[in-house]
Protein backbone atom coordinates (compact mmCIF):
# COMPACT_ATOMS: atom_id res chain seq x y z
CA UNK A 1 0.00 0.00 0.00
CA UNK A 2 2.51 2.24 -0.90
CA UNK A 3 1.82 5.97 -1.62
CA UNK A 4 4.16 7.81 -4.30
CA UNK A 5 6.29 10.47 -2.38
CA UNK A 6 6.33 8.56 1.16
CA UNK A 7 8.05 5.49 0.29
CA UNK A 8 9.81 4.88 -2.74
CA UNK A 9 9.92 7.54 -5.28
CA UNK A 10 12.08 10.94 -4.56
CA UNK A 11 13.11 9.80 -8.09
CA UNK A 12 9.79 10.62 -9.55
CA UNK A 13 9.55 13.29 -7.46
CA UNK A 14 12.33 15.52 -8.57
CA UNK A 15 11.00 13.92 -12.30
CA UNK A 16 7.73 15.69 -11.88
CA UNK A 17 9.45 19.35 -11.14
CA UNK A 18 11.66 18.77 -13.51
CA UNK A 19 14.33 18.65 -10.80
CA UNK A 20 13.17 21.47 -8.74
CA UNK A 21 12.67 20.50 -5.17
CA UNK A 22 11.59 24.30 -3.48
CA UNK A 23 8.39 25.92 -3.71
CA UNK A 24 9.36 30.10 -4.18
CA UNK A 25 9.47 31.64 -1.05
CA UNK A 26 6.74 34.22 -2.05
CA UNK A 27 4.47 31.58 -2.74
CA UNK A 28 0.86 32.42 -2.75
CA UNK A 29 -0.68 29.17 -2.12
CA UNK A 30 -2.11 28.07 0.97
CA UNK A 31 -3.42 24.65 1.79
CA UNK A 32 -6.61 26.13 1.32
CA UNK A 33 -6.41 28.47 -1.47
CA UNK A 34 -9.13 27.69 -3.87
CA UNK A 35 -7.42 26.87 -7.46
CA UNK A 36 -9.57 27.16 -10.88
CA UNK A 37 -8.60 26.52 -14.01
CA UNK A 38 -8.25 29.00 -16.65
CA UNK A 39 -7.57 26.69 -19.86
CA UNK A 40 -8.30 23.12 -20.70
CA UNK A 41 -5.22 20.72 -20.81
CA UNK A 42 -2.84 21.17 -23.98
CA UNK A 43 -1.76 18.25 -25.97
CA UNK A 44 2.00 17.42 -24.92
CA UNK A 45 1.66 18.74 -21.81
CA UNK A 46 2.83 16.40 -18.74
CA UNK A 47 0.67 14.58 -17.30
CA UNK A 48 0.55 16.15 -13.63
CA UNK A 49 -0.14 19.71 -14.73
CA UNK A 50 -3.00 18.51 -17.10
CA UNK A 51 -4.55 16.48 -13.92
CA UNK A 52 -4.76 19.53 -12.17
CA UNK A 53 -6.61 21.51 -14.68
CA UNK A 54 -9.11 18.74 -14.67
CA UNK A 55 -9.82 18.53 -10.69
CA UNK A 56 -9.72 22.19 -11.06
CA UNK A 57 -12.67 22.76 -13.02
CA UNK A 58 -14.56 23.47 -9.90
CA UNK A 59 -13.11 25.23 -7.33
CA UNK A 60 -10.41 22.99 -5.73
CA UNK A 61 -8.46 23.78 -2.32
CA UNK A 62 -4.58 22.68 -2.89
CA UNK A 63 -4.49 20.21 -0.25
CA UNK A 64 -7.38 18.31 -1.99
CA UNK A 65 -5.24 18.61 -5.06
CA UNK A 66 -2.47 16.95 -3.63
CA UNK A 67 -4.67 14.52 -1.92
CA UNK A 68 -6.18 13.54 -5.31
CA UNK A 69 -2.71 13.68 -7.20
CA UNK A 70 -1.47 11.58 -4.27
CA UNK A 71 1.99 14.39 -4.21
CA UNK A 72 3.57 15.94 -1.34
CA UNK A 73 1.73 19.50 -0.86
CA UNK A 74 4.97 20.81 -1.32
CA UNK A 75 5.14 19.30 -5.36
CA UNK A 76 1.80 20.45 -5.76
CA UNK A 77 2.89 24.02 -4.73
CA UNK A 78 5.72 23.63 -7.42
CA UNK A 79 3.34 22.36 -10.18
CA UNK A 80 0.39 25.22 -8.92
CA UNK A 81 3.40 27.84 -9.48
CA UNK A 82 3.92 26.77 -13.24
CA UNK A 83 0.28 26.76 -13.98
CA UNK A 84 -0.26 30.09 -12.31
CA UNK A 85 2.73 31.51 -14.20
CA UNK A 86 1.69 30.22 -17.37
CA UNK A 87 -2.17 32.05 -16.67
CA UNK A 88 -3.96 29.02 -16.51
CA UNK A 89 -4.88 28.66 -13.44
CA UNK A 90 -6.34 31.83 -11.12
CA UNK A 91 -6.36 31.31 -7.53
CA UNK A 92 -8.44 32.63 -4.49
CA UNK A 93 -6.53 33.03 -1.71
CA UNK A 94 -7.67 32.51 1.91
CA UNK A 95 -8.99 35.77 3.58
CA UNK A 96 -9.45 35.00 7.32
CA UNK A 97 -7.73 38.20 9.25
CA UNK A 98 -8.56 41.64 9.18
CA UNK A 99 -6.02 44.35 8.93
CA UNK A 100 -5.22 43.96 12.25
CA UNK A 101 -4.36 40.65 12.20
CA UNK A 102 -7.13 39.30 14.04
CA UNK A 103 -9.68 37.27 12.57
CA UNK A 104 -12.90 39.32 10.65
CA UNK A 105 -15.24 39.04 13.33
CA UNK A 106 -17.97 39.27 10.17
CA UNK A 107 -16.35 36.27 9.06
CA UNK A 108 -16.12 34.46 12.37
CA UNK A 109 -20.00 35.09 12.43
CA UNK A 110 -20.53 33.52 9.23
CA UNK A 111 -18.45 30.67 9.94
CA UNK A 112 -21.02 30.03 13.13
CA UNK A 113 -23.55 30.69 11.41
CA UNK A 114 -22.44 28.04 8.64
CA UNK A 115 -21.71 25.77 11.39
CA UNK A 116 -25.02 26.05 13.00
CA UNK A 117 -26.89 25.34 10.21
CA UNK A 118 -25.05 21.75 9.61
CA UNK B 1 -5.32 3.35 1.11
CA UNK B 2 -8.90 3.72 -0.76
CA UNK B 3 -8.50 4.90 -4.73
CA UNK B 4 -9.74 8.62 -4.69
CA UNK B 5 -11.12 8.98 -8.51
CA UNK B 6 -12.26 11.85 -9.89
CA UNK B 7 -15.69 10.74 -10.61
CA UNK B 8 -16.06 10.49 -6.49
CA UNK B 9 -15.37 13.66 -6.47
CA UNK B 10 -18.21 16.44 -5.02
CA UNK B 11 -17.01 19.83 -6.48
CA UNK B 12 -17.21 23.14 -4.51
CA UNK B 13 -19.74 25.58 -5.97
CA UNK B 14 -17.96 27.82 -8.61
CA UNK B 15 -19.06 30.30 -6.07
CA UNK B 16 -16.61 29.15 -3.90
CA UNK B 17 -13.64 32.09 -2.72
CA UNK B 18 -12.52 31.89 1.01
CA UNK B 19 -10.88 28.72 2.11
CA UNK B 20 -10.70 28.18 6.05
CA UNK B 21 -8.89 25.78 8.75
CA UNK B 22 -9.10 24.54 11.68
CA UNK B 23 -7.07 21.67 13.02
CA UNK B 24 -7.78 18.82 15.02
CA UNK B 25 -4.73 17.78 17.02
CA UNK B 26 -4.31 14.73 18.94
CA UNK B 27 -2.41 11.71 19.58
CA UNK B 28 -2.54 8.03 17.49
CA UNK B 29 -5.88 6.61 18.14
CA UNK B 30 -7.68 9.48 20.06
CA UNK B 31 -10.51 9.38 17.04
CA UNK B 32 -9.48 12.68 15.01
CA UNK B 33 -10.73 11.33 12.01
CA UNK B 34 -13.63 10.01 13.31
CA UNK B 35 -14.40 13.70 14.08
CA UNK B 36 -13.28 14.46 10.65
CA UNK B 37 -15.19 11.89 9.08
CA UNK B 38 -18.63 13.16 11.78
CA UNK B 39 -19.12 16.26 9.95
CA UNK B 40 -17.15 16.38 6.86
CA UNK B 41 -19.31 16.65 3.81
CA UNK B 42 -16.36 14.24 1.73
CA UNK B 43 -14.61 11.32 2.70
CA UNK B 44 -11.74 12.68 4.83
CA UNK B 45 -9.01 12.37 2.39
CA UNK B 46 -4.76 12.06 3.04
CA UNK B 47 -2.03 13.76 2.09
CA UNK B 48 1.30 14.69 3.66
CA UNK B 49 4.15 17.01 3.54
CA UNK B 50 7.93 16.66 3.54
CA UNK B 51 10.54 18.31 6.05
CA UNK B 52 13.82 17.88 6.84
CA UNK B 53 14.97 16.44 10.61
CA UNK B 54 16.17 19.97 11.16
CA UNK B 55 12.32 21.50 10.86
CA UNK B 56 13.44 23.83 8.15
CA UNK B 57 11.64 25.04 5.53
CA UNK B 58 12.82 23.11 2.72
CA UNK B 59 11.54 20.93 0.39
CA UNK B 60 14.74 19.22 -0.66
CA UNK B 61 14.68 15.89 -2.49
CA UNK B 62 18.05 15.07 -1.97
CA UNK B 63 17.24 15.49 1.97
CA UNK B 64 14.66 12.86 0.83
CA UNK B 65 16.67 10.69 -1.01
CA UNK B 66 19.40 10.95 2.20
CA UNK B 67 16.28 9.93 4.20
CA UNK B 68 17.15 12.53 6.11
CA UNK B 69 14.01 14.01 5.79
CA UNK B 70 10.94 13.12 7.68
CA UNK B 71 7.17 12.86 6.45
CA UNK B 72 3.93 13.45 7.98
CA UNK B 73 0.71 12.76 6.89
CA UNK B 74 -2.46 14.49 7.47
CA UNK B 75 -6.20 13.75 7.27
CA UNK B 76 -8.80 16.09 5.99
CA UNK B 77 -12.39 16.95 5.44
CA UNK B 78 -14.40 19.99 4.23
CA UNK B 79 -17.89 21.69 5.35
CA UNK B 80 -19.10 24.02 2.69
CA UNK B 81 -20.47 26.73 4.90
CA UNK B 82 -22.24 29.45 2.53
CA UNK B 83 -21.99 30.40 -0.69
CA UNK B 84 -18.26 31.42 -0.67
CA UNK B 85 -17.28 29.91 2.52
CA UNK B 86 -15.19 26.30 2.74
CA UNK B 87 -14.11 24.94 6.17
CA UNK B 88 -11.26 22.29 5.93
CA UNK B 89 -10.45 20.51 8.91
CA UNK B 90 -7.53 18.86 9.44
CA UNK B 91 -6.83 15.83 11.71
CA UNK B 92 -3.20 16.30 12.35
CA UNK B 93 -0.86 14.06 14.49
CA UNK B 94 0.22 15.56 17.86
CA UNK B 95 3.92 14.13 18.25
CA UNK B 96 6.90 16.20 18.24
CA UNK B 97 8.08 16.27 14.71
CA UNK B 98 4.69 17.40 13.61
CA UNK B 99 5.27 20.83 14.91
CA UNK B 100 7.94 21.44 13.05
CA UNK B 101 5.54 21.80 10.47
CA UNK B 102 2.56 24.25 11.48
CA UNK B 103 3.85 27.49 10.22
CA UNK B 104 4.02 25.97 7.00
CA UNK B 105 0.20 24.18 6.69
CA UNK B 106 -1.21 26.13 9.47
CA UNK B 107 -0.46 29.75 9.32
CA UNK B 108 -3.73 31.51 9.60
CA UNK B 109 -5.75 28.93 10.80
CA UNK B 110 -9.11 29.98 12.39
CA UNK B 111 -8.11 27.80 15.43
CA UNK B 112 -7.92 24.21 17.04
CA UNK B 113 -9.52 21.26 18.45
CA UNK B 114 -7.28 19.39 20.91
CA UNK B 115 -8.44 15.93 21.34
CA UNK B 116 -7.63 14.10 24.34
CA UNK B 117 -8.58 10.50 25.70
CA UNK B 118 -8.32 10.82 29.30
CA UNK B 119 -7.07 7.54 29.40
CA UNK B 120 -3.87 9.05 28.19
CA UNK B 121 -4.01 12.56 29.19
CA UNK B 122 -0.41 13.48 28.88
CA UNK B 123 -0.41 12.51 25.04
CA UNK B 124 -1.86 16.29 24.91
CA UNK B 125 0.53 17.89 27.26
CA UNK B 126 3.02 18.82 24.69
CA UNK B 127 -0.27 19.90 21.89
CA UNK B 128 -0.99 22.38 24.37
CA UNK B 129 2.46 23.62 24.93
CA UNK B 130 2.73 24.49 21.30
CA UNK B 131 -0.72 25.64 21.24
CA UNK B 132 0.26 28.56 23.38
CA UNK B 133 3.60 28.94 21.72
CA UNK B 134 2.00 29.81 18.85
CA UNK B 135 -0.68 31.89 19.98
CA UNK B 136 -3.40 29.70 18.17
CA UNK B 137 -6.97 29.83 19.70
CA UNK B 138 -7.88 26.31 20.60
CA UNK B 139 -10.64 24.45 22.99
CA UNK B 140 -9.98 21.29 24.72
CA UNK B 141 -12.57 18.28 23.75
CA UNK B 142 -12.33 14.73 25.91
CA UNK B 143 -13.46 12.45 23.32
CA UNK B 144 -15.74 10.06 25.28
CA UNK B 145 -14.18 6.49 24.96
CA UNK B 146 -17.14 5.15 28.15
CA UNK B 147 -14.95 4.40 30.43
CA UNK B 148 -14.98 6.42 33.63
CA UNK B 149 -16.04 10.24 32.99
CA UNK B 150 -13.17 12.08 35.09
CA UNK B 151 -14.90 15.73 36.55
CA UNK B 152 -13.66 18.80 34.54
CA UNK B 153 -12.14 20.09 37.46
CA UNK B 154 -9.71 16.97 37.51
CA UNK B 155 -8.97 17.06 33.94
CA UNK B 156 -8.45 20.41 33.69
CA UNK B 157 -6.11 20.92 36.69
CA UNK B 158 -4.07 17.79 34.95
CA UNK B 159 -3.56 19.61 31.60
CA UNK B 160 -2.97 22.38 33.00
CA UNK B 161 -5.32 24.15 31.73
CA UNK B 162 -5.56 28.58 31.46
CA UNK B 163 -8.58 28.81 33.25
CA UNK B 164 -10.43 30.85 29.92
CA UNK B 165 -9.65 27.63 27.57
CA UNK B 166 -12.71 25.81 26.94
CA UNK B 167 -13.12 22.27 28.38
CA UNK B 168 -16.01 20.35 26.58
CA UNK B 169 -17.08 16.73 26.78
CA UNK B 170 -17.62 15.21 23.34
CA UNK B 171 -18.33 11.68 21.34
CA UNK B 172 -16.32 12.59 17.74
CA UNK B 173 -18.60 9.83 16.45
CA UNK B 174 -21.61 12.07 16.78
CA UNK B 175 -22.17 14.77 13.79
CA UNK B 176 -24.03 16.87 16.67
CA UNK B 177 -21.62 16.20 18.90
CA UNK B 178 -18.53 17.31 16.89
CA UNK B 179 -20.82 20.46 15.52
CA UNK B 180 -21.21 21.76 18.95
CA UNK B 181 -17.17 21.35 19.43
CA UNK B 182 -16.88 23.67 16.40
CA UNK B 183 -19.27 26.33 17.56
CA UNK B 184 -17.80 26.29 20.62
CA UNK B 185 -13.89 26.89 19.58
CA UNK B 186 -15.46 29.23 17.12
CA UNK B 187 -17.16 30.89 19.68
CA UNK B 188 -13.96 31.53 22.00
CA UNK B 189 -12.32 32.58 18.81
CA UNK B 190 -14.93 35.63 18.36
CA UNK B 191 -14.92 36.18 22.71
CA UNK B 192 -11.06 36.43 22.24
CA UNK B 193 -11.06 38.91 19.11
CA UNK B 194 -13.68 41.13 20.83
CA UNK B 195 -11.70 40.93 23.95
CA UNK B 196 -9.23 44.02 24.78
CA UNK B 197 -5.92 43.20 23.89
CA UNK B 198 -4.42 40.59 25.47
CA UNK B 199 -1.29 39.97 23.83
CA UNK B 200 1.71 42.64 24.33
CA UNK B 201 2.19 43.50 20.90
CA UNK B 202 6.11 43.89 21.34
CA UNK B 203 6.32 40.24 21.03
CA UNK B 204 5.53 40.88 17.10
CA UNK B 205 8.38 43.35 16.41
CA UNK B 206 11.92 41.85 15.54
Amino acid sequence: MSRPGRDDAPDRLYTVTGGRSRTAPDSPFDLVTLVMAESAPAPGMQSEHARILRITEHPTAVVEIAAELRLPVSITKILLTDLHDQGRVSARHPRTAAPSGRPDPDLLEQVLVGLRNL
Amino acid sequence: MDSVTSDARTPLSASADNGLKIVIVGGFGVGKTTMVRSVSEIRPLNTEETMTQAGAAVDDIRAVRGKTATTVAFDFGRITLDARNVLYLFGAPGQERFWFLWDRLFSGTLGAIVLVDTRRIDDSWYAIDRLEHHGTPFVVACNDFGGTAHPPAEVRAALDLEPHVPLLHCDARSRESSKQVLISLVEHISGLAAAPHPEPLQELLP
